[in-house]
């Protein structure tokens, strides 16, 4: 593997992310004023005393979808229609390279977005649970889940139905995937709601940050099984041009 | 060993024959262009080379390498510019470059690149705002920076300024002094005229023609005038002895070569019925007139062609349909 190539790459496709402005809309914009919003004006049904022990480690699912998701899949998607990936294919770069270089970028922006949004919510009086090595467990698993989402409509749909599908599904997993509210308060829908990763992921992420245990198993395994079929359903349907 | 070979080329999409057995060899240090219409195979057999395509038959060979199997070990190698995009919108010229530079072991100076394809005015200027001409030369820049030893140039002077061909030109002798064979496709005759040292016209997925310039036009010499349509060819083919074509209405192709007695003939059959001629050339047949017979690129469908007509009207539909792909 070409060391400096992949440097290189992974510096550039995280400079056009964090230049694009409506990525920093969806991936920090929104996170950032819905933790604000829902702590301070208290409309939702968070269940807890403290509104932002509920609601920050939701966010931070919903922020890792958003980059994962929506910005990895909507850039690259656009980056096919332009004819981008299929002049990468033609340097020795390489596909392995490239990918590599996505998800590590996608990891670079993860991180700034959970500083800021963890910052955020211990300024608005969340006190997380110390030992939270399970919830990075939890978030490098529903990366690859989403990414894996994300680059299976990149690989297969034009560049604006990728658009308008990934930014669809952000809003339905928002209001379904226990971000804003518990899942309990869903009914009938949030059996349904536990097997998308989503609801996996903010159930992991309230449990492991919020009382410092584990998810329960079926989180664990609904994750695990959308970071196999996600990228593996990407790999075959992907058209490079 | 030639650089590349093509051997009895066929690719299909589907059911559409989109290369149907184009054979041709191109050397180190040799500028090839292959000419045709839209849709004639150009692009598909260049793709072919540079491994983004798999020959459905016949071979080729890319500085002794399988393009599709050893594509990894190709890439190093090669140089390509694709006939449209292939950059990031938001991306400038020095950024392209430096990233671009990355790939390869041994890259080109990305600053000297900038300016040998006159971009250093605009090198800070993101790639969508910059214009068509000085995009395709961005393009030939990053098909440059690996120092290939082959470089597939797909349609380089296509919405090009005059200032950007003489760029581009520029830079394809640079290329062929270097001892680098080129691989170049075009439609505009006059820029396949001056950057290549051989020409292969291909038509409808096939080879119509090939050889050096000054071949392709062969020796045949011929007498071309205009006057007024539907002369009485038998008539004046009987006339001058010698057989006369109404190429287009009121274009007519005296297939025999200019004599003085023959050019004074044929004024004076057309005094006798006080016709005007309208437009009188005589000598070797250009390049566009070779290239206009071979693929019926022209108006009307020439009398000379009739033999073909027939099969040419359901290849028409054919052309349009590669063309949406």
């Amino acid at each position: 593997m070409n060391l400096r190539a992949l440097r290189a790459q992974v510096a550039a496709e995280t400079r056009m992310t964090l230049e694009r402005g409506e990525t920093l809309l969806v991936t920090l914009g929104i996170p950032i004023v819905l933790l604000v919003f829902f702590t301070l004006v208290p409309v939702l049904p968070t269940g807890t005393h403290h509104r932002v022990d509920f609601l920050a480690p939701g966010v931070l699912a919903l922020a890792v979808m958003s980059t994962a998701m929506v910005s990895l899949g909507i850039a690259t998607a656009f980056e096919r229609s332009y004819g981008v990936l299929k002049r990468l294919g033609a340097t020795p770069l390489g596909r392995p390279v490239l990918l590599t270089a996505k998800i590590v970028s996608v990891m670079v922006v993860e991180i700034i977005q959970v500083a800021l949004l963890v910052g955020v919510a211990l300024a608005l009086g969340w006190r997380p649970h110390p030992a939270a090595g399970l919830a990075v467990i939890a978030v490098l698993l529903a990366t690859i889940a989403f990414a894996g989402i994300g680059l299976a409509m990149a690989g297969a749909l034009r560049a604006e139905v990728t658009l308008a599908v990934a930014n669809g599904v952000y809003v339905i997993l928002l209001l379904i995937g226990g971000v804003l509210f518990p899942l309990h308060e869903l009914g009938g829908l949030a059996s349904f709601a536990r097997l998308l990763p989503t609801a996996a992921l903010s159930d992991a992420l309230h449990l492991t940050l919020g009382a410092g245990s584990s998810a329960p198993a079926q989180a664990w395994i609904v994750l695990a099984l959308w970071a196999v079929a996600a990228p593996t359903v990407a790999a075959f349907s992907f058209k490079w041009e | 060993m030639p650089a590349v070979e093509v051997d009895h080329l066929v690719v299909r999409y589907g059911s559409l024959v989109a290369v149907d057995g184009v054979s041709f060899d191109a050397d180190a240090g040799e500028v090839v262009a292959l000419l045709g219409p839209n849709g004639a195979g150009k692009t598909t057999t260049v793709e072919t080379l540079e491994g983004f395509r798999r020959a459905d038959a016949g071979a080729v060979r890319v500085l002794g390498l399988d393009p599709w199997s050893d594509h990894t070990k190709l890439t190093a190698r090669i140089g390509v510019l694709l006939q449209r995009g292939g950059i990031y919108p938001v991306m400038n010229a020095e950024r392209a470059v430096r990233l671009f530079a990355t790939y390869y072991e041994d890259p080109r100076d990305p600053d000297e690149l900038i300016d040998l394809v006159r971009l250093r005015p605009v090198a800070r200027t993101p790639y969508k705002r910059l214009s068509g001409g000085e995009q395709q030369r961005l393009a030939l820049a990053l098909a440059l920076v690996g120092k290939p030893r082959v470089a597939f140039l797909d349609e380089p002077t296509a919405g090009v300024d005059p200032a950007g061909r003489i760029a581009v030109r520029d830079v394809v002798a640079g290329l062929r002094s270097d001892g680098v064979c080129v691989i170049l496709t075009s439609h505009e005759l006059d820029e396949v005229q001056r950057l290549a040292d051989r020409v292969i016209i291909v038509d409808h997925g096939r080879v119509v023609a090939a050889g050096r310039q000054g071949e392709i036009q062969g020796d045949s010499q011929e007498l071309r005038f205009a006057a007024e349509p539907g002369l009485a060819i038998g008539e004046l083919s009987a006339r001058l002895g010698a057989a006369v074509t109404e190429e287009q209405p009121g274009e007519y192709l005296v297939s025999t070569p200019p004599v003085p007695a023959l050019v004074a003939e044929l004024a004076v059959w057309l005094a006798e019925r006080d016709l005007p001629l309208g437009d009188l050339r005589a000598g070797r047949q250009r390049l566009e007139d070779v290239f206009l017979r071979l693929t019926g690129s022209g108006v009307a469908e020439p009398t000379s062609r009739a033999c073909d007509g027939a099969s040419s009207a359901p290849r028409r539909g054919n052309r349009k349909g590669r063309a949406r792909r």
